[in-house]
């Protein structure tokens, strides 16, 4: 199993073109699929950090094809970079196409040969793309029924089909199999009217588990990734790098470099790199190459910049509003009003950006670590002066992608080198260059005024974000008087952060969440009710409260008022049409301000589940990344320099800071496929600094909760 | 000045002409095509590029090719037998003990060298043993799921 063709390695300089690969996998029927833009259309602005709305959005998708031999081969433009794509896919096409999930293949992520995709981000794939995706499949069968009863001489009717065999229900010995009736035919059809997909009640391949169909070859080395392949010829390049974003080149020395043996020195306007056939030579050289910089103009730092976010004086955006605030104030017999803080994260995937580029004269082929290998492929192509369609990127294993690999700087400097230089060239960056080139998720600082009535309800909300986008940003619950308003998007305008900035795994909604569930918490405190009852009383979606009581079921959860000093914390939240509910137990070091977490269960609600091994995967890996945020994962910087560049300052989870994990799917199966992969790292900000106020009485106001902040916190409610 | 070095890599003998003073990462990745170690961060903190020598697991990343002189050297690659994964392989596929992959070999080599030294270990030396190898994807607490599971099949006579 592989996302890319078949012998990554081996063959890699033996690409068929896609009329070419059909005929190498044999005629058969093809049913393409057409996503038109719509479908993505209620996605917010984080969710698209490509620079450009897709032109061909119209463009065929992507499509399946029947070999004789009955194996099914899928095209899809989707990556896998661990979210499991590779399984769940193949298991949505063999339900709806009455096929042993086996014989699915999978070609993931080629421009050549598989139909334009937008990118692979904001947990759309199953939920919006899978919906198209079975449909085909659905299509596809129905077709293949009407040749059957051709074939067999008896009414579609009188047809049942299980693992790509058509039998007369009838005469059980009459028989004709998928490849047969594929083999030496080939249709091509678009849908046109909406082909009807098995329900619920019907599923034999949907909602069961199934083991990842790629892990045979992630433990045996196998499996490729970009930086995995070998062309002949080819050179490793390093690239001199900027020390400060900002910071211009003003002077470069390569002689002492390009003195060594085999070395190829690349000077080109915004590009100096060294190259020679192997890498860590290419390492030495750079070393030798001398260069003066002017220093940025930035005079930012990871303490000021919450200044400059709240200056910036830019359009506020309602985002929601209702009721009266003037009203709302007015009955609020007590105010809460508080500024939540998030820093800048990084992605940090294991795999660094990496891309192998091959740049003839009018063609260029680039294998590429990225999620969005139709939107590299436009920026290959707009660089090197190609038509696009003379741009083939292909999408090896991709080593993690958090939204990380949405932009193809890489896949561009490889392409610019390999033209350079007429040789094959391999680009991967050092950790040092992927926490400088990263597109961090955007700092953020939020501002809630608010109010209790006699009654201890919310009397009004009004909630301010900037810059942490408007996704996820909703308040949840029934409030009378309440306003949203968002400033400055999930990026903001050119210049308002000192570096690059992007989507990071559900773009904004954790510091969303974060500050919306330790608001609402200090709140269920201020008027002395449990906070799961707080809420509770506080909301009218069943979806929520299905989550709300599911969590504390499971947990035996016993009211009480926060601080108790059990250390006991709650919140929930909504991401990609999906619910979630958690609730964490921590233990406080006050002396040393750390916090462990001890448990952490959580509950989701995601409509219609494909795969629940691949969801539990998901969810897991989602509560053990964003203990990260929560806890530890922060970028300082100054004057435009990145100060955390490897894993000995930025530290992510270890397994030793693991709590107990617990995850509870709710079966909702009559609800559409909603978004898996990104609802379960929205809740952990607020879930630990709900858990550490209720371990101490402190509220922590700005994530991640580090030793530091908690023993000043600590400090400074000691003197109050 | 290049210097023959000489070791076996995968259990087959290898000899080559080569400056003893380079990465053993980049000598294995780049000269010998075998790319099951991963680059993660080159400092030594994660994990990825770890390979056996002589059983022992070794960051590959920040030990000199000439280091492994003489030595038996298993990278990822080696760890199957005819055909036949190895039972720490075959836990991690039973446990969907991956997402990206990308940390994989790292985490199954650290692994080996741990139940080499502690064949029965608990559940606290595991974590213990594994805790300087990330993996961003989260998927921890399989790892150590797949861990006790191979030591226990591992005890139970199957392939070593």
């Amino acid at each position: 199993m592989s996302p890319t063709h078949a012998g990554a390695s081996a063959s890699i300089m033996d690409l068929p073109s896609r009329r070419e690969f059909l005929r190498r996998v044999g005629s058969g029927l093809v049913v393409w699929v057409v996503l038109r833009r719509t479908a993505g259309a209620q996605v917010s602005e984080a969710a698209h950090p490509t620079r450009f709305i897709p032109k061909a959005a119209d463009d065929f998708n992507a499509f399946l094809s029947i070999g004789s031999d009955g194996r099914v081969t899928c095209f899809t433009g989707k990556i896998e970079m661990g979210q499991g794509p590779v399984t769940s896919l193949p298991q949505m096409l063999a339900e709806d196409l009455d096929v042993s999930v086996d014989a699915v293949d999978m070609v993931m992520g080629d421009t050549e040969l598989c139909p334009f995709d937008a990118g692979t981000w904001g947990s759309m794939t199953t939920p919006v793309f899978g919906k198209i995706w079975r449909a085909a499949a659905a299509e596809a069968r129905g077709v293949l029924l009407e040749l059957a009863a051709d074939a067999l001489g008896v009414p579609v009717s009188q047809l049942a089909v299980r693992d790509g065999v058509v039998s007369d229900t009838r005469d059980a010995s009459r028989k004709i199999t998928y490849g047969q009736l594929a083999g030496g035919k080939r249709i091509e059809r678009r849908l046109t009217v909406k082909p009807s997909v098995k329900s619920p009640g019907q599923f034999r391949v949907i909602g069961k588990p199934l083991l990842r169909r790629d892990s045979r070859d992630k433990v045996t080395g196998r499996a490729l990734y970009s930086g995995d392949l070998r062309l002949p010829g080819m050179l490793y390049a390093r690239i001199l790098r900027n020390p400060a974003h900002g910071a211009s080149l003003r002077t470069v020395d390569t002689s002492a470099a390009a003195a060594i043996d085999g070395v190829v020195v690349v000077q080109e306007p915004g590009l100096v790199a060294v190259l020679h056939p192997l890498p860590d030579v290419a390492d030495d050289a750079l070393s030798k190459v001398r260069a003066q910089f002017d220093p940025s103009p930035s005079k930012l730092d990871d303490r000021n910049i919450y200044e400059h976010l709240e200056k910036q004086d830019l359009e506020a955006r309602v985002v929601s509003h209702g009721g009266s605030l003037e009203a709302g104030r007015a009955q609020a017999a007590r105010r809460y009003d508080q500024k939540y803080l998030g820093s800048y994260v990084a992605h940090a995937a294991m795999e660094t950006h990496a891309a192998l580029a091959s740049v003839q004269q009018d063609k260029a082929t680039v294998w590429a670590s990225t999620q969005n290998p139709f939107g590299a492929r436009e920026e290959i192509a707009g660089v090197l002066g190609l038509p696009i369609p003379s741009v083939r990127v292909i999408t090896p294993f991709v080593g993690g992608g958090f939204g990380g690999k949405s932009f193809n700087l890489q896949a561009v400097e490889a392409a610019r080198l390999s033209r350079a230089t007429g040789r094959p060239v391999q680009v991967m960056w050092t950790r040092e260059e992927e926490f400088f080139n990263d597109t961090f998720r955007p700092a953020s600082v939020i501002s809630i005024q608010s109010g209790l009535d006699s009654a201890g309800r919310i009397a009004f909300w009004d909630y301010e974000v900037r810059f942490a986008g408007d996704r996820a940003v909703a308040h949840l619950y029934d409030i009378p008087n309440h306003r949203t308003t968002a400033i400055g998007g999930f990026q903001g305008p050119p210049g308002v952060h000192p570096f690059g900035v992007g989507a990071w795994r559900a773009p904004g909604s954790s510091n969303n969440a974060f500050a919306r569930e330790s608001h609402v918490d200090q709140l269920a405190s201020m008027a002395g009710v449990d906070p799961i009852e707080f809420r509770l009383r506080q909301q009218n979606d069943t979806r929520l409260e299905r989550v709300l009581r599911a969590a504390a079921e499971h947990w035996a959860w016993t009211p009480a008022k926060a601080p108790s000093g059990r250390g006991l914390g709650f919140a929930c939240g909504s991401d990609a049409d999906a619910y979630v509910a958690a609730i964490a137990q921590v233990e406080v070091d006050a002396k040393e301000g750390r916090v462990a977490v001890k448990r952490v269960l959580l509950v989701q609600e995601m409509g219609l589940v494909i795969n629940p091994a691949g969801a539990r995967i998901q969810i897991e890996g989602g509560i053990t990344q964003s203990l990260g945020y929560a806890l530890s994962e922060e970028i300082h910087f100054k004057d435009g320099a990145i100060q955390d560049l490897n894993f000995d300052r930025y530290r992510l989870p270890h397994f030793s800071e693991l709590p107990r994990i617990e995850t509870v799917i709710l079966d909702a199966p009559d609800l559409s496929a909603k978004g898996g992969g990104e609802p379960s790292v929205i809740l952990m900000g607020a879930l630990i600094a709900n858990a550490v106020y209720d371990a101490v009485g402190i509220r922590m106001l700005q994530i991640p909760i580090t030793p530091a902040r908690l023993k000043a916190a600590m400090a400074a409610k000691a003197t109050a | 000045m290049p210097e023959t070095i000489a070791f076996r890599l995968n259990g087959k003998p290898v000899k080559m002409s080569v400056a003893p003073d380079r990465t053993l990462l980049w000598v294995l990745r780049a000269d010998l095509g075998v790319t099951g170690p991963k680059y993660g961060c080159g400092i030594a903190q994660c994990g990825s590029c770890t390979v056996l020598v002589d059983g022992r697991a070794v960051r590959s990343c920040s030990v000199d090719v000439k280091s492994v002189q003489g030595s038996e050297v298993t990278t990822i690659e080696g760890l199957e037998r005819e055909g036949k994964l190895h039972p720490l392989q075959e836990a991690f596929v039973a446990h969907d003990a991956l997402q990206c992959g990308f940390c994989t070999p790292g985490m199954i080599l650290t692994a080996y060298d741990l139940l080499r030294k502690r064949p029965n270990p608990t559940r606290e030396e595991v974590v213990a043993g594994m805790d300087d190898n990330l993996c961003r994807c989260g998927a921890h607490t399989r790892i150590v799921d797949a861990v006790l599971e191979a030591a226990a099949a591992m005890r139970g006579g199957l392939a070593p």
